[in-house]
C-alpha cells in the first residue's frame, strides 16, 4: 500500500502514538467515575479521542489522493541544530549546570555565544557583522532588562563577581 | 447614560501619562512586528509577557492589546509594499495592495488601509463597550455545564476557521488540552505526567510553549526555505491621499468590512484572520462600478475591506475574553496568561471587580487607534526603512529575546530547555502540516474544561444528559454541531479550501 499523503500519514501516526501514551499514562492515576472524576478521567478520555482522530488522519493519508503526495521533504537539521544549540548554550552559560559543576558565566557571555551560534543557521554570517550584532544586543539587553526592568539575572561570570 | 459614565471612567484611566506611554509603546511595537514579516503578535506578546511583571496590570494589558491591533496596521504596510503579508491577517491585502503599489498608487493603498482600519477600530471599540455589559449579565447565568459547552463551541469554531485539514486541527486542539493537563491536579493533588520532574508539577509553562512553537519553530522553518528576493519599494511613496473617486469606492467597502469584521470577531474562534478573508470574498462578489479596476489588479476596495475587517475583528475578539473569560484565539489566550500573571481571573467578574481595568483597556483601544493612524500615515517613511533590515540580523535577535524572556519568567534554566524542546516540536508541526494556533487555545482551555466538566457532572451525579437538558448549554452544543456539519458539507468543504488556497 502506498502512502498518498506523507504529511497526513505521519502526523496521524504522531497523534495516535501521543494519544495512546497519554491514555496509558492516565490509567496509572485514579480514573474514577463521571460523578466523581479522578485525576485520570479527563486525560484518559482525551487520549483515546486523540488516538482515534490520529487513526482517522492516518487513514485519510493512505486513501485520499493528493496532487504531489504531500511529501514531508528534507528536514533542515543544520538550522535545527544551530538554533537549538544556541538556545542550549545560552542556558548553560547563563545559569551554569550545578549538577555537573559547570559555573554560570552570566548574561553577557551567554548573549555572545547565542548570537554567534544562531547566526550559523543563516546563509550569510560574516563574523564582524555577527559580532557587531551581538554587541548591540548585549548592550541593548543590559539596558532594557537589567537597568530598566531590573530583572534578577546574573550579568557577569561567577569567578569575577564571586 | 451608563455607557458614557463607564467610558468616562475608562478615559480617566487611559489618559494618565503612564498608560498613554504604554499604549504608545504597544502601538509602536505592534506596528514594528506587523511590518516585519516572520514575526507575529503571538510570539511578541509571549516574549513580552515576562516583562510586564513589573508593570501595573492596567498598563500591562493596555500595552499588550496595543501590540495586537497595532500589528493589524503594520501588516498592511508590508503587504502593500513588499508583496509579503507582514501578518497572517494581511494575506488578502497583498493581492490588490501590491498591484496598486506597482502602479505607483502605494500612497492611496496605504491611506485606504490606515483610514479603514481607524474607522473599523473605532466602531469595534464602541461595539465592545456597548455589548460587554449585557453579555456579562448573561455570563453570570452560566453554570459549569454552559461553560463547558461554550468552550466546546469555541474550540470547534477555532478549528473550522483554521486553514488546512479539519481533522488535524481537531487533533491539535486535543493535544493542546492534554498538554494543559500536565502538572498537579487541583482536586486530588496528584502530579500528572510530570515524570518526577519538580518543575513540571506546576505544569508546562505557557510562555515556553508559545515561544518555542511560534518563535523558534517558525525561525527554523523560515531559515530552511531558500532566500527569496524581496522587491522593496524604497522609492518615496508620493501622493498619500486617495482621490475623490477612491473615497467613493472605498467607503462602502470599509463599512461592509467593519460590519463583517465586528460580527466575526465576537464569534468564538474568530478574529482578525477570518474577518479579512470573509471581507475580501464578499467584495469580490459585489459588482464592479463602471470604470473600476478589477480585483487582483489593484482595486482599492480589495485593500480597504479586508484591512477594516481585520482591525474590527481584532477589537471585538476581546469581547468573549472580557465577558466570559474565554479566549477566542491564540492572542487572546496569551491575554489570559497576562491577566493571570497579575492575579486577575478573566471572566464576567472583571467588569465589576476591576472596572478601571476593564474600561481603561477599552478606552485605551480608541486612543491607540488614533495613535496608530498618526504612526502609520505621516511616519510611513520610517517603517519603509525598517523593511530593509535583513532577516539575518533579525532572527538571532528573536532567538535571544525568546531565551531571555522565558528565563526571566521563573529565573530557571529549566524553562530554557523546555523552549528548546518546543522549538523542535514546532518545527515538526510545520513539517507535518499541522497548524499550531489551535494547540495554544486548547492548552489554555484544558484545565478550565476539565474543571467545568467535573463540576457539571458532579452536580448532575454523573448524568451526561445535563449538557443537553439545560437550554443554553444545549443551544451552544447545537451551534457547535451545526458549525461542524456546515464545514463538512461537500459544497462548503470545497469552498473553504478554495478560500484558503486560491487567493
Amino acid at each position: 500500500m502506498k502512502i498518498k499523503s506523507q504529511k497526513g500519514f505521519f502526523s496521524g501516526l504522531m497523534f495516535t502514538v501521543v494519544g495512546v501514551a497519554f491514555a496509558w499514562g492516565a490509567t496509572t492515576y485514579n480514573v474514577g467515575t463521571g460523578a466523581r472524576m479522578g485525576p485520570g478521567y479527563f486525560p484518559l478520555m482525551l487520549g483515546i479521542l486523540m488516538a482515534i482522530i490520529g487513526l482517522a488522519i492516518m487513514f485519510t493519508g493512505l486513501t485520499v489522493q493528493t496532487d504531489d503526495g504531500e511529501p514531508i521533504g528534507k528536514w533542515a537539521w543544520k538550522q535545527v541544530l544551530y538554533i537549538l544549540g544556541a538556545n542550549l548554550a545560552f542556558g548553560v552559560l547563563l545559569g551554569g549546570l550545578p549538577s555537573f559543576g559547570v559555573p554560570a558565566m552570566g548574561l553577557i557571555i551567554a548573549i555572545y555565544a547565542l548570537v554567534i551560534i544562531a547566526a550559523q543557521a543563516g546563509s550569510k554570517h560574516a563574523l564582524p557583522s555577527v559580532l557587531g550584532l551581538a554587541t548591540v544586543l548585549a548592550v541593548g539587553s543590559y539596558v532594557a532588562f537589567i537597568w530598566a526592568l531590573k530583572l534578577q539575572i546574573q550579568v557577569w561570570p561567577t569567578f569575577i563577581t564571586g | 447614560m451608563e455607557l458614557i459614565h463607564n467610558l468616562s471612567i475608562g478615559f480617566g484611566v487611559a489618559f494618565t501619562g503612564v498608560n498613554l506611554l504604554y499604549c504608545l509603546v504597544g502601538c509602536i511595537l505592534g506596528t514594528l512586528i506587523g511590518v516585519l514579516p516572520g514575526i507575529g503578535p503571538v510570539a511578541t506578546i509571549a516574549m513580552l509577557l515576562p516583562a510586564t511583571y513589573a508593570l501595573p496590570p492596567v498598563s500591562a494589558l493596555i500595552m499588550l492589546a496595543g501590540i495586537y491591533y497595532g500589528a493589524q496596521y503594520g501588516g498592511s504596510t508590508t503587504a502593500i509594499l513588499v508583496n509579503l503579508p507582514g501578518e497572517s491577517s494581511s494575506v488578502v491585502t497583498v493581492i490588490d495592495g501590491y498591484q496598486m503599489a506597482r502602479k505607483g498608487r502605494a500612497g492611496p493603498a496605504l491611506a485606504a488601509a490606515g483610514l479603514g482600519s481607524f474607522f473599523a477600530g473605532c466602531v469595534g471599540t464602541l461595539i465592545l463597550a456597548a455589548f460587554a455589559p449585557p453579555l456579562t449579565e448573561l455570563a453570570f447565568k452560566f453554570g459549569p455545564a454552559e461553560y463547558f459547552s461554550l468552550m466546546v463551541l469555541g474550540l470547534i469554531g477555532a478549528v473550522v476557521l483554521a486553514s488546512g485539514s479539519l481533522l488535524k486541527a481537531v487533533a491539535m486542539i486535543v493535544l493542546g488540552l492534554l498538554m494543559g493537563l500536565v502538572g498537579t491536579d487541583v482536586n486530588s493533588g496528584v502530579a500528572r505526567f510530570s515524570f518526577d520532574i519538580p518543575e513540571l508539577t506546576d505544569g508546562i509553562g505557557f510562555v515556553a510553549i508559545a515561544m518555542g512553537v511560534f518563535g523558534y519553530g517558525e525561525i527554523i522553518a523560515n531559515l530552511s526555505q531558500p532566500e527569496e528576493d524581496r522587491e522593496v519599494f524604497t522609492a518615496k511613496v508620493t501622493g498619500l491621499f486617495p482621490t475623490k473617486e477612491d473615497f467613493r469606492n472605498m467607503l462602502p467597502a470599509v463599512l461592509r468590512g467593519t460590519a463583517l469584521g465586528s460580527s466575526l470577531g465576537i464569534l468564538p474562534g474568530g478574529g482578525a484572520l477570518l474577518a479579512a478573508f470573509a471581507a475580501y470574498t464578499i467584495e469580490k462578489k459585489t459588482k464592479l462600478r463602471p470604470g473600476e479596476v478589477p480585483f487582483g489588479k489593484g482595486n482599492i476596495r480589495g485593500v480597504a475591506a479586508p484591512e477594516s475587517a481585520n482591525n474590527a475583528g481584532a477589537q471585538t475578539s476581546f469581547i468573549p475574553l472580557l465577558t466570559l473569560g474565554i479566549p477566542p484565539n491564540a492572542v487572546m489566550a496569551l491575554m489570559v496568561g497576562a491577566m493571570t500573571i497579575h492575579n486577575i481571573q478573566p471572566g464576567p467578574q472583571v467588569m465589576t471587580s476591576n472596572p478601571e481595568l476593564f474600561w481603561g483597556l477599552i478606552a485605551s483601544m480608541w486612543l491607540g487607534n488614533a495613535m496608530l493612524v498618526i504612526l502609520n500615515l505621516p511616519l510611513i517613511g520610517l517603517w519603509i526603512k525598517l523593511l530593509s533590515v535583513p532577516y539575518r540580523f533579525l532572527f538571532p535577535s528573536i532567538v535571544l529575546f525568546c531565551a531571555i524572556g522565558v528565563y526571566s519568567t521563573n529565573n530557571n534554566t529549566f524553562d530554557i530547555w523546555m523552549v528548546g524542546i518546543f522549538g523542535f516540536v514546532g518545527y515538526a508541526f510545520y513539517k507535518l502540516g499541522c497548524e499550531p494556533a489551535p494547540l495554544l487555545l486548547g492548552f489554555i482551555l484544558g484545565p478550565m474544561m476539565e474543571e467545568n466538566l467535573r463540576r457539571a457532572l458532579l452536580l448532575s451525579r454523573g448524568d451526561w444528559g445535563v449538557f443537553v437538558t439545560r437550554p443554553i448549554s444545549a443551544g451552544l452544543l447545537a451551534a457547535a454541531l451545526l458549525l461542524l456539519v456546515i464545514v463538512l458539507l461537500p459544497a462548503v468543504k470545497a469552498k473553504r479550501q478554495e478560500a484558503f488556497v486560491e487567493d
